[in-house]
């Protein structure tokens, strides 16, 4: 007999530890090769651990939700074959590290437990045998206008929980209405179209922060509780880009993805950005370094059923408005879907984001920690604006964007909003080569 | 003085208020009461516990009697016993001190502030306490009235009277459990359960004792089943009792107690004392009421089943609201109330409210009588177990009177159950709660009840209903 040790393995991008998210195996299991044995998150992918072997699970460590650090045994195999414990460096497959949808992801999987030797059923309550006629039995209806029959505790139990006991069927000696009946009736209540009136709801819920909603709550408080925001309001006119986007997604060549306002703002970033590097740039504050970048990596902070994801548009510099559109239709699916690669939700250099017809009037975007610049999009809408003689209709959408004012003064951030501003007015000066 | 503000005022310290005002400090509700005598309320001070004091030392005296007499079927002899009743009544008042120090004590720990006066409406958010010391105004977000009930006095016997060395001649419950000596002839007034425990306690001390009753017959509350065994017990205590009977007033000379039978036949009954015993009346009036718009029931101030009146904010307990003017009913109309100002969610859900008689024998009733379920148009049935079959009263020389259950006749749900016999007061814990918890025969039945007690007596009524009593 042989022992397989499983220790948890460097799962890339050079992190000294993982979340375990997923338990797929319980001490006493028999494994298959290559069966998933466990899942990890790191960043914001999640990898599977599959089995190198097979035989009987003997050790598990770690509990969903713990951050264990790379190396650490997590799992123990007894195997088959020759003797001796044998270390396995499990091998991991670069091609498919994908991400599991998760749509259960903010609680816990249930952990399995161990089913007692026998199942104990529950004796049922039956009625005295003396009583031959009428409603001695389980849940007899009541009378019409007869009082229910309860005992006190369970007249003041339904009494604060709001619910009427002419509701409830008794099924206790003489139609008495027990605890389980109150039990029952709250379980399909709801389902039975009772309305019991309005009750305060007593109920905590505890729901354990694990997985991605972890990763976000961490990368949230680190920007927050690390960077000074900044945030500007600058309304932008776009009825001149709405016109030509328009045009251009009615003259649509065939494989030529429908436009967005999306790309047209990342190319204007693109621009603006061109004029303002500094904008485009990581803050290492800890070793007080800014990275300014060439490439304009635009993150495009997208919703998913699990949660908050930045899938990265890479070089959107070297992108013409076509291909930013394609490149962010693809990204936003495959974090949807759950197929996004672990390099592309990282690396982004500047964000975007945007909750389209949900974006309200004005935002305060939380900057993508370490980069030091978020612009947000406001929903568009009709209002009127003064053109000097007359009101006239226009499409009017607000940009709200924060910056890292450590590094970023509010000069420099108005001046790059008034020029994303202008670009978008004008749409014709993003496609300019000045 | 400074004004008070609260969230929860009571007025009237009694059974009700008190309870009332100590789950509320409990719940942590700012809460203060206002009693203008003694906290207690009549129940402590000059009802329920004083009254029992009484009645027990006249069984005492009356036992002792009975063995000078050679009366004592256990071979007991004593000689020439005598009572100072003054002694009685001190010993009674340090029983209701205790009680009422013990009440006071429990609303300090319970972080209730107790204001000692005679509270008044101002209006419907503020009371006016005249106290030793001035005017107190206390503002409340709540207030609770209980103040309780008062002896209904007649027009033809106005309390007090013509007065004797022992003061007036014509008294109330009250002023009965404040004699210093026994009347050598009481005539009592009305033949209810007040004037039958006192009526009663009276003659065992020693007075010659006649009652009258305008009714019929005695205790009309209750069946002549359960009456039956006091009526012939009142005999043997050589209790006369005119039914049927109603009183003119005192004769000239104040001597004597005049009265009139149904044949227009005038009676005298000399009498040193009159007890008016013919019920007790709300106290609707002194307060203040003509300040505030409540709806009156009748009598009482109109409550609904979270015992609000109709005024928001105001809330009624007690004898106030009406029948059964019982002391236990007024504490659970109390904590119900502090639950709801606490903002819990509570309503009156009670099945049954016992009621007791501490006649000789007691007699209990809780739920419905036989006559009541019937006429809710049940099919009943009936089990009634006597007490010369059961060995504890034997034992305890009281083989008078029964146990009755009263149960539905299709599921056997007990109804009712009723007891009178010796001791039997204890007993109606045992019936209160087969009545709250919906006991059916079957569970009675199938409950071991110790040996030897009366209450064998309980189980074997159920197993009566049930058609298989063992021990009869």
């Amino acid at each position: 007999m042989g022992e397989k040790i499983i220790k948890l393995p460097d799962v890339g991008e050079g992190v000294a530890e993982a979340e375990l998210v997923e338990w797929h195996v319980n001490v006493g299991d028999i494994v298959r090769e290559d069966m998933v044995l466990a899942a990890v998150m790191t960043g914001k992918a999640t990898v599977e651990i599959p089995s190198p072997v097979e035989g009987e699970v003997t050790f598990r460590h770690g509990e969903i939700g713990d951050v264990i650090a790379t190396g650490t045994v997590i799992l123990k195999i007894r195997t088959a074959g020759e003797a001796g414990e044998e270390d396995a460096e499990v091998e991991l497959s670069p091609a498919e590290p994908a991400p599991k949808p998760e749509p259960e992801r903010t609680s816990p999987p249930p952990v399995e437990k161990p089913k007692p030797a026998a199942e104990i059923i529950p004796p049922k309550s039956v009625a005295g045998g003396a009583v031959k006629n009428g409603n001695g039995g389980h849940g007899a209806p009541r009378a019409e206008g007869e009082r229910p029959l309860a005992p006190p505790a369970v007249r003041l139990r339904a009494k604060e929980a709001g619910i009427d006991l002419r509701q409830v069927p008794g099924s206790g000696p003489a139609g008495r209405i027990t605890h389980e009946d109150i039990d029952a009736f709250l379980s399909r209540e709801g389902g039975s179209g009772i309305a019991p009136g309005l009750q305060p709801n007593k109920k905590i819920e505890e729901i354990k922060v694990v997985g991605l909603r972890r990763r976000i709550a961490e990368k949230m408080a680190l920007s927050k509780s690390r960077i000074p925001h900044i945030t500007y309001v600058e309304e932008v006119d776009m009825t001149a880009l709405e016109e030509l986007r328009g045009r251009l997604n009615g003259n649509l060549k065939p494989g030529k993805p429908k436009l967005t306002i999306l790309p047209f703002l990342m190319r204007a970033t693109v621009k603006a950005i061109a004029e303002q590097p500094g904008i485009n740039a990581h803050y290492d504050d800890e070793a007080g370094v800014i990275r300014q970048f060439g490439g304009v990596h635009i993150g495009i902070a997208a919703q998913t059923a699990a949660g908050l994801m930045v899938p990265v548009v890479r070089h959107a510099e070297a992108r013409d408005i076509f291909d930013c559109a394609r490149e962010v239709g693809r990204l936003s699916e495959a974090a949807k879907n759950g197929t996004a690669l672990r390099e592309e939700l990282s690396g982004s250099t500047i964000t975007i984001s945007s909750l389209g017809a949900m974006g309200g009037i004005v935002s305060t975007p939380v900057i993508n920690h370490p980069e030091v610049a978020i612009i947000g999009v406001n929903k568009m809408a009709i209002r009127p604006h003064w053109d000097g003689t007359q009101f006239v209709p226009r499409k009017m959408m607000n940009l709200s964007s924060s910056f890292d004012h450590r590094v970023i003064d509010g000069w420099d951030a108005a001046t790059f909003v008034q020029r994303l501003k202008a670009l978008l007015e004008t749409p014709a000066l993003i496609f300019v080569e000045e | 003085m400074k004004e008070i503000t609260c969230k929860l005022l009571v007025i009237g310290a009694g059974p009700g208020g008190y309870v009332c005002a100590i789950r509320a400090g409990q719940l942590g509700v700012d809460t203060v009461i206002v009693e203008m005598v003694k906290p207690g309320g009549t129940c402590l001070n000059i009802g329920c516990i004083p009254s029992k004091a009484l009645i027990h030392a006249a069984d005492d005296y009356a036992g002792t009697v009975a063995m000078a007499a050679g009366r004592n079927a256990m071979g007991i002899k004593a000689e020439s016993p005598s009572i100072d009743l003054a002694k009685t009544m001190a010993w009674k008042d340090g029983i209701t001190g205790r009680l009422t120090m013990g009440v006071a004590n429990l609303l300090k720990k319970a972080g209730v502030k107790i204001v000692m006066g005679r509270a008044k409406f101002r209006d419907g958010k503020t009371v006016e306490v005249e106290t030793e010391t001035g005017q107190q105004v206390i503002r409340a977000e709540n207030i609770v009235i209980a103040t309780g009930s008062a002896p209904v006095e007649l027009p033809a016997l106005p309390f007090g009277g013509p007065k004797s060395p022992s003061g007036g001649k014509v008294i109330s419950s009250t002023g009965a459990l404040s004699l210093k000596e026994v009347p050598q002839r009481l005539a009592v007034v009305g033949a209810g359960y007040i004037g039958l425990e006192l009526g009663i306690a009276f003659a065992k001390l020693g007075a010659k004792v006649t009652i009258v009753e305008a009714l019929d017959r005695i205790l009309p509350l209750y069946d002549t089943q359960l009456t039956q065994p006091v009526a012939k017990r009142l005999a043997a205590l050589g209790i006369e009792v005119f039914t049927g009977t109603k009183v003119k007033g005192l004769s000239s000379n104040g001597e004597a107690l005049l009265a009139e039978n149904g044949d227009s036949q005038e009676k005298r009954i000399a009498a040193d004392k009159v007890l008016v015993t013919v019920g007790r009346k709300p106290v609707t009036e002194g307060w203040g009421r003509e300040e505030l718009e409540l709806e009156l029931d009748g009598r009482y101030l109109r409550i609904d089943d979270q015992c609000r009146t109709s005024m928001r904010g105001i809330y009624a307990i007690g004898d106030v609201t009406g029948e059964p003017m019982l002391a236990h009913r007024a504490m659970a109309q109390g904590e119900m109330v502090a639950e709801i100002v606490a903002g819990n969610r509570r309503s009156w859900d009670k099945r049954a409210i016992p009621a007791v008689c501490f006649t000789d024998p007691e007699i209990v009733s809780v739920g419905l009588s036989p006559e009541e379920a019937r006429a809710d148009g049940r099919e009943v049935k009936i089990g009634q177990f006597p007490f010369t079959a059961n060995g504890r009263a034997m034992t305890l020389s009281s083989e008078d009177g029964f146990v009755r259950v009263v149960a539905r006749a299709d599921n056997h749900l007990v109804l009712g159950i009723q007891a009178v016999g010796a001791g039997v007061s204890e007993l109606s814990a045992a019936f209160s709660l087969a009545v709250e918890m919906g006991a059916r025969l079957e569970d009675i039945a199938g409950t071991i009840h110790a040996h030897p007690t009366q209450s064998e007596a309980f189980a074997e009524a159920a197993l009566k209903g049930l058609g298989h009593a063992l021990h009869i």
